[in-house]
């Protein structure tokens, strides 16, 4: 925050050395220069800014403990686990065998290491060090780790585009923003941990090299390029972006020599860097999301070649004829190359998550799986109000700001802003994406308010200093003095609105603590709440269930469950699982959903064909807990009708509602996951003045009390309910 | 089993009367009565032993005789000698060391008893034993349900192993509930209540073997710790961090079939009775930074009690352990060094702290006490009542360049009676203390150096 006090500070310094020379020697020596001022005082800023945006994700910590988070980061931190276990080789030829029974998984090709990597070195260099720390200890720190790195990237970015001024407050705004908060939490292991590090970091450099026309820079930018690939699939972004921010240039006739330079070399090295990641491969010569940057690549080459031979004709007529046929003839060929390559199926067509994002109707469609993940919803506008605040009202400003002095530079991060805010409105999880572009947006947009009113501010007392102690100023001085004096209560005017620019930051500062606190530090693992005496209760079920698994079920036991707990299960339970969260395989996932909504000596089958020994369903019936299989399951009924048209989604609703009481469909009634999560639930009474069988999650009481299972028995049940897991019977003789 | 039993002991009957044994039968057993205990999973019997020399020469020791299904069981051994009468009772611990016999019968294993001074001929002496078995309580039926009470057989003999004569015996077994399913009766045997009564008998020939089986309900926490690793790491900074690395199992019949939570939360009574949940670690008095936590993370259920005597640690696995189930969870704890480490009067430094596990009413099938001495220590030597397998081995901990020398102690078959005080000894210069700090400070000071050589060191091939 106290950047924006900066530029006034350095000036009022500048006038203090008059007065200090005169007075105290001793002083005079040790006093730095205001240069040196300034410098000291930006370091020490960007320093506590660092450490601000290190301990304000560590509320995960402090309110729970130091432990992997959610989903996908277990099986980051599991394959963190093996990559320090066996090295880098094994890692890299990994099979795994545990996930997608009976298929397994190839990891080492079907992974962005990126991650892996960097918490593997992370690691090898702390025991270089000798500080023998735990790998868990580093795979939880990563995140905020790179989250104050991107701090610092965002502070140059914003001294590239603006002003350091604008550079600062972009650090510290993009510290503690809850759009970027909510993935970085110590304890969220996942890709966009480091992914938004080296996405800042490769469009810096990218301006960088674009401002600068420097090899260097590109170079730079492009290794950049290739960390951001082999950490996220985000990349697709960039790679598309670059593009189409240099077609911007050349169709506003920006084109330059060192437009040139930064983007060839950005582009050739980038593109074969990113081929030596293996889950990439030759995607940016043969998928159709990465033809758009070959397009524009050719393009620049025609520019460079017209620019050349305008150069030699020098002659307007001529070029204007040459131009025509050239430009009409690289079109053609053009087009005709990517209808080959479509057609001959070289060029891979979008994949539907592009399309997705395009088309946010799009998945809801044609692809189930995408639609049913949470974080794949549209946004809505309470969740940007949640995650911007107050930026989401500087984004605009910040805008006109940049349109007010149009650069290379600020064209980019408009395009980025807005380009991204789209997708963010796609998709939740794309927010992450878009908001180190709003918050370098609104930095601008603070930082040039600030110096604005502030300059107003001190022209006024300058006027009223020279007017006082020295009578007369120079010409300069008193024509602005008139200029000002023509529009009265001005300095009341900015001094009104620089504290209320104060007043909303801190606003913000508040607003972003108490998100983090409270919103985004739980590690949806373990569960909290609040008891009746405002005591807080623990709910670590599903910890208990995996400890079970691991600790009293045979080392080769599969375990059937829907698919978002598969990665739980192998990072913790450490047993073989048929589906994962890696919804690679649509007909596997479809299989497991039409087990789960199938009657049970149907779904018997299906299980015996996959050697299923135990079946696990997440239960919150008892506890409330709102994110259960129940709630979940018409996803389950949809993807596995989707692959098997017996499933039928009418079957389980009744006049189109989804009920799980006395009027719930006869299918439903007797569908395996309603048997698994309701068995014996009957006998409990759940709450006070309630009937024994009462759902707390959904409120009814529920319509099949007496649950037989022939197939399956109960193996473990969790302490609150939670988990559930039951035992696949062998099949009985044949008499 | 049981045929096997007999079997052997008509052998031993028909062998002993064959052979005579010269030296051994110089004693005899005026008066013996033994008191086993079969509350909980540990089975404890107490020997009160009347020997009498009835040679012509001073005898020194005594020897105590184990059938060969005991002895690998056997944790441990104590004898006590009983002096003055009555009320001026005094005990005296005497020196029990296992030992071999060249022309044991089948396999019979033996503990030689040092008496305080050699026994005159004619003289007697009073002896208390106590010997602790472990694993001995078989399970039957091997598996059990929810629902179902845990049943266990006890084998032993009706009258006492010894390779002496005894004149009179009488054996007391104590069942923890007074179900009974059966007991063998050897006349004249009796019980009532929880007490089982076998004898007085009279004038039992050396080595007689009576085997019994007694079959009963024991639902006390058949607590196993298969594996117990604890490291006690002395720093002189001014604590001990001691992590211990469970791994327990639940040692009695296993479970079988369902798992049932509505019959475990509401008929808690007559569901899993032979289940556990809670556990209790008895830690020293002023421990601090106490966790306890699995590979997957930290478990919440525990409650710590802190006193002057000794700290208590409530706590419970992720889940109730049935028969069969385990559980592996570490617990670490911190203490003030000044409580347990002291300079010897030579110069050296000993660590005085207790053996065994801290879990209360538990097995150790294999402990591992690894003491880590501070860096730059030397010449470690432990100190300890009982023999354990000892080496030594080379830890690196944070900041280590040499590492610190490891003290490795290793005993299987623990029991709480083996929560005594050890010592290991080892020299150690002060000036050591120092290393790491200095070597933070050097690094510090490295970082400005660095910096300072870049700001004016010139790279630019290019003047510009």
């Amino acid at each position: 925050m106290g950047g924006k006090s900066e530029p006034a500070k350095s000036e009022s310094m500048a006038t203090k050395p008059d007065l200090l020379n005169t007075s105290f020697f001793s002083f005079k020596s040790l006093k730095l220069k205001t240069k040196q001022q300034e410098l000291l005082l930006r370091i020490s800023i960007l320093g506590l800014v660092y450490i601000l945006a290190f301990i304000a994700r560590l509320f995960s910590v402090l309110r729970y403990e130091s432990m992997i988070h959610e989903f996908d980061p277990y099986f980051n931190y599991r394959t963190t686990l093996f990559l320090t276990e066996k090295g880098f080789y094994e890692f890299w030829n990994w099979f795994d065998s545990e996930s997608w029974y009976p298929l397994g998984r190839i990891i080492g090709g079907t992974l962005y290491p990126g991650l892996m990597v960097t918490a593997a070195l992370i690691y090898w260099t702390l025991r270089f060090l000798r500080f023998f720390v735990h790998i868990r200890e580093v795979c939880v720190l990563t995140a905020p780790f790179f989250a104050s790195n991107t701090t610092l990237v965002a502070y140059f970015f914003g001294k590239e585009l603006w002003d350091t001024g604008a550079g600062l407050v972009a650090a510290v705004l993009i510290a503690i923003c809850p759009g970027y908060i909510s993935r970085s939490v110590a304890g969220s292991y996942d890709n966009e941990a480091v992914a938004i590090f080296a996405l800042l970091l490769t469009f810096y450099l990218f301006v960088k090299a674009v401002n600068t026309g420097s090899l260097a820079w590109a170079l730079a930018s492009a290794f950049g390029y290739f960390y951001m690939v082999s950490a996220w699939g985000g990349y697709v972004f960039i790679i598309n972006l670059v593009p189409l921010y240099v077609l911007v240039l050349l169709i506003t006739g920006r084109y330059s020599m060192r437009l040139y330079i930064a983007y060839n070399c950005m582009y050739i090295l980038g593109m074969l860097l990113a081929m030596q990641i293996r889950f990439v491969g030759f995607q940016h010569v043969q998928s159709g999301e990465h033809m758009g940057a070959m397009g524009v690549f050719l393009l620049m080459q025609v520019f460079y070649f017209l620019d050349w031979v305008k150069y030699q004709l020098n002659d307007t007529k001529l070029f204007q004829t040459f131009l025509r046929i050239t430009v009409t003839s690289a079109i053609l060929v053009g087009g005709v190359a990517v209808g080959v390559g479509t057609a001959s199926g070289y060029i891979s067509p979008w994949t539907g998550r592009f399309y997705s994002l395009l088309d946010p109707t799009y998945a809801k469609d044609h692809i189930p799986i995408i639609a049913s993940v949470s974080e794949h919803q549209p946004t809505a506008w309470s969740s940007f109000m949640f995650d911007y605040h107050i930026l989401l009202f500087l984004f605009p400003a910040g805008l006109y700001f940049c349109f007010k002095r149009l650069t290379d530079a600020t064209i980019f991060i408009v395009m980025y802003g807005l380009t991204s805010l789209y997708f963010a409105g796609v998709m939740v999880r794309l927010i992450l994406v878009a908001t180190p572009a709003v918050c370098l947006i609104s930095a601008i947009a603070v930082s040039a308010t600030i110096k604005n009113l502030t300059s107003l501010l001190r022209t006024k007392q300058k006027v009223s200093q020279t007017g006082s102690t020295k009578g007369a100023g120079s010409s300069k001085a008193s024509s602005k003095v008139t200029l000002d004096q023509s529009q009265p209560f001005q300095k009341n005017g900015a001094i009104a609105l620089l504290v209320g620019v104060f007043y909303l930051l801190s606003r913000y500062a508040i607003h972003c603590t108490w998100v983090t606190a409270e919103a985004y530090s739980s590690p949806s693992i373990v569960l909290a709440a609040r008891g009746a005496h405002g005591n807080r209760i623990i709910f670590d079920d599903y910890r208990e269930a995996y400890y079970w698994l691991r600790q009293n079920t045979a080392t080769d036991a599969k375990i059937m469950s829907w698919w978002d707990y598969g990665y739980q299960i192998t990072a913790m339970g450490n047993r073989t699982v048929i589906v994962d969260n890696n919804t690679w395989n649509n007909t596997h996932i479809a299989t497991v959903g039409r087990a789960m909504s199938s009657y049970e000596d149907e779904a018997y089958d299906i299980m015996r064909s996959l050697d299923v020994n135990y079946v696990l369903v997440v239960f919150g019936g008892v506890t409330g807990y709102s994110s259960d299989d129940i709630n979940k399951f018409l996803w389950m009924v949809r993807i596995g009708g989707g692959v098997f048209p017996v499933i039928k989604e009418p079957d389980y609703l009744v006049n189109g509602e989804f009920r799980v009481d006395k009027g719930a469909s006869p299918k439903m009634l007797n569908c395996l996951m309603y048997k698994l999560c309701y068995y014996r639930f009957g006998e409990l009474t759940t709450e006070y003045g309630k009937p024994p069988g009462y759902d707390r999650a959904r409120g009814v009481e529920i319509g099949n009390k007496d649950i037989k299972l022939e197939h399956l028995e109960e193996a473990y049940t969790t302490s609150n309910w939670i988990v559930r897991i039951y035992r696949v019977k062998p099949p009985t003789n044949r008499l | 089993m049981a045929a096997r039993i007999w079997i052997f002991s008509v052998v031993v009957a028909v062998f002993l009367s064959i052979s005579a044994f010269s030296s051994a039968q110089d004693l005899q057993i005026v008066n013996a009565e033994r008191r086993i205990d079969l509350s909980s999973h540990i089975v404890k019997a107490f020997l009160t032993l009347k020997v009498e020399n009835i040679g012509k020469d001073p005898a020194a020791e005594m020897l105590l005789a184990f059938p060969p299904t005991q002895i690998k069981n056997l944790a441990m051994v104590q004898a006590l000698a009983i002096t003055g009468k009555k009320k001026k009772k005094t005990y005296l611990p005497l020196d029990v060391k296992p030992t071999e016999q060249p022309d044991a019968p089948n396999d019979t294993g033996y503990y030689r008893v040092k008496f305080i001074s050699p026994l005159g001929p004619g003289e007697t002496v009073s002896l208390e034993v106590l010997y602790i078995l472990t694993h001995s309580l078989e399970p039957f039926p091997v598996e059990i349900t929810q629902s179902e009470s845990q049943l266990v057989y006890y084998h032993d003999s009706a009258v006492i192993l010894s390779p002496y004569h005894i004149k009179q015996q009488t054996t007391f077994v104590k069942t923890p509930t007074t179900r009974v399913e059966s007991f063998t009766s050897v006349e004249p045997a009796n019980r009532a209540g929880k007490e089982i009564k076998y004898g007085p008998y009279e004038n039992r020939a050396s080595y007689s073997y009576t085997p019994v089986i007694i079959h009963f309900e024991n639902n006390s926490p058949f607590a196993v710790v298969e594996e117990l690793v604890r490291e006690i790491e002395i720093s002189h900074w001014g604590s001990l961090q001691i992590t211990e690395n469970y791994r327990l199992t639940h040692g009695g019949a296993r479970h079988k079939g369902v798992f049932s939570r509505v019959d475990y939360q509401s008929k808690r009574s007559v569901s899993g009775a032979s289940s556990f949940n809670a556990l209790l670690a008895v830690l020293p008095p002023r421990v601090n930074s106490v966790y306890y936590r699995d590979n997957i993370g930290n478990i919440s259920t525990s409650h710590l009690r802190t006193g002057f005597r000794k700290s208590e640690l409530e706590f419970e696995p992720r889940y109730p352990l049935f028969g069969g189930w385990s559980a592996t969870f570490v617990i670490g704890y911190r203490v003030p060094l000044e409580d347990y480490l002291f300079e010897a009067s030579d110069g050296r430094r000993y660590l005085n702290f207790t053996f065994g596990c801290p879990l209360v009413e538990t097995i150790v099938n294999k402990l591992t006490l690894k003491v880590v001495l501070p860096e730059g220590s030397k010449d470690p030597s432990a100190v300890l009542p009982f023999t354990v397998n000892q080496e030594l081995e080379v830890k690196y901990s944070y900041l280590d360049i040499v590492g610190r020398t490891v003290v490795v102690l290793q005993k299987d078959n623990v029991v709480p009676t083996h929560n005594v005080p050890f010592q290991v000894y080892y020299t150690f210069n002060p000036i050591y203390m120092l290393a790491e700090p200095f070597m933070l400070v050097t690094a510090f000071f490295l970082v400005f150096v660095a910096s300072l050589a870049y700001v004016h060191i010139d790279l630019n091939i290019v003047r510009k």
